[in-house]
């Protein structure tokens, strides 16, 4: 990990502000508590949780100043998004308590060295760019984590949208609920392959009575998907075209013969049925 | 490499074991063009379940050899397309127009006797 630029050796006065940090902790940190709680931010916490998380948020930063190095401030941000979306910490309570920190700290820095205008500039040198730092990795670790839980549930939704039945031996129903885009597309047409693969169908139903729309590039989609399907020797029945898509799809011009249509799911699997030479037989009894 | 072809019944089985260069799969269609002849076979299977691609060429004498095969007076089959191959072939736009497709060798088979059933060849 990149060291801090103007921290990386600590200097004179880098040392001097470690050294006050340290002396002033307790005080400094009840001063936070205290604004954070004027400020409404510790709601849902309780006194432990603060007094141990915050005694280590500080030294956190301090040791940042201190050595220049932010990898235990990363460490730490990403656990604490972790708990914090977890626990349902909002992330406004975490930056705003960083952000009360900073002011914290900055007022600190104010009464140091007031009576000294050079040195209190040199001090704030060393002491912004870490202080944003230090903000900078809070965010990027909270928006990181909420992207994760984003993805995660991106990934639960495709799972969700795009089951393969199969019906009888070597028959497989895909039923299309739902606008197909072109990812969506290319994912059914992968787990259709390897399902027809995988359950040696010979004859697969693309049931899209759920799909309310087509344009020519689901169209296309559809058309692929056939095509590959039949490539790997499987015959595919579209069932269930509502009349506007049928209407959409002759206006739009497509190859429509190389589809074998059937009205609805029911006249699909007899299709099939037919295909495999199985024959449905009622018990009247 | 040259690909073995097994005479089994009255059919040829072409099974590709190892992607192919140009060259050997003209070779593969001359092979099987020849056979065909000599076997008297009314069936042809090209197994291609262990290709992970499928080049315009290998696609393009894929079908030269079954329509070459069809004038030869005997029918061919292609068995074992994975999904990736396919799923890339209707990608690209390519696909095997008028062949006849199986998922495995046996699907092929069955395929090749169905047809033969049907009344084409000896019984």
């Amino acid at each position: 990990m990149a060291r801090g630029t103007t921290s990386g050796t600590p200097n004179n006065i880098t040392k001097e502000l470690v050294a006050n940090f340290k002396r002033e902790r307790d005080r400094l940190r009840q001063q936070w508590v205290a604004q954070m709680t004027a400020n409404n931010l510790l709601a849902g916490l309780t006194q432990e949780e603060i007094e141990s998380e915050f005694a280590t948020i500080y030294d956190t930063c301090v040791g940042c100043l201190e050595t220049g190095s932010y990898e235990g401030a990363e460490k730490y941000a990403l656990r604490m998004a972790e708990r914090g979306v977890l626990r349902g910490m909002t992330t406004e309570q975490i930056i705003g308590g960083l952000l009360v920190l900073r002011d914290v700290y900055g007022r600190a820095l104010f009464s140091w060295f007031q009576k000294d205008m050079a040195k209190l500039n040199k001090a704030l040198d060393a002491y912004e760019p870490m202080a944003n730092r230090i903000l900078a990795i809070v965010s990027m670790a909270f928006i990181k984590e909420r992207e994760q839980v984003v993805r995660q549930q991106q990934e639960a939704i495709r799972e969700l949208s795009t089951p393969v039945l199969q019906v009888r031996d070597r028959m497989l129903i895909l039923p299309i609920i739902g606008m197909i885009d072109s990812m969506r597309a290319r994912q059914l047409m992968e787990q259709l392959l390897v399902s027809i693969r995988d359950n040696r169908a010979k004859v697969v139903i693309l049931d899209v009575t759920g799909v309310p729309a087509v344009d020519s590039r689901v169209a296309n989609h559809i058309l692929q998907t056939v095509d590959a399907a039949r490539l790997m020797g499987a015959a595919t029945i579209v069932t269930g075209m509502s009349p506007e898509v049928a209407q959409a799809l002759v206006a739009i011009g497509v190859d429509v013969v190389r589809f074998n249509t059937v009205g609805n799911l029911q006249g699909g699997i007899e299709e099939a049925d037919r295909i495999l030479g199985y024959k449905v037989i009622a018990n009247l009894e | 490499m040259r690909v073995p072809i097994l005479k089994q019944e009255n059919f040829l089985i072409a099974s590709v074991q190892s992607a192919l260069s140009d060259v050997e799969w003209e070779r593969l269609r001359d092979d099987l063009a020849d056979q065909v002849g000599r076997h008297r076979s009314y069936g042809v299977i090209v197994d291609i379940s262990a290709l992970d691609v499928l080049d315009s060429f290998a696609t393009r004498t894929l079908r030269s050899i079954a329509y070459i095969l069809s004038l030869r007076g005997a029918k061919t089959v292609v068995v074992g397309m994975q999904p990736d191959v396919a799923y890339s072939m209707v990608r690209l736009g390519l696909s095997l127009e008028h062949i006849e497709t199986g998922l495995d060798l046996e699907d092929g088979l069955m395929i090749l006797r169905e047809s033969l059933k049907g009344g084409a060849g000896p019984v």
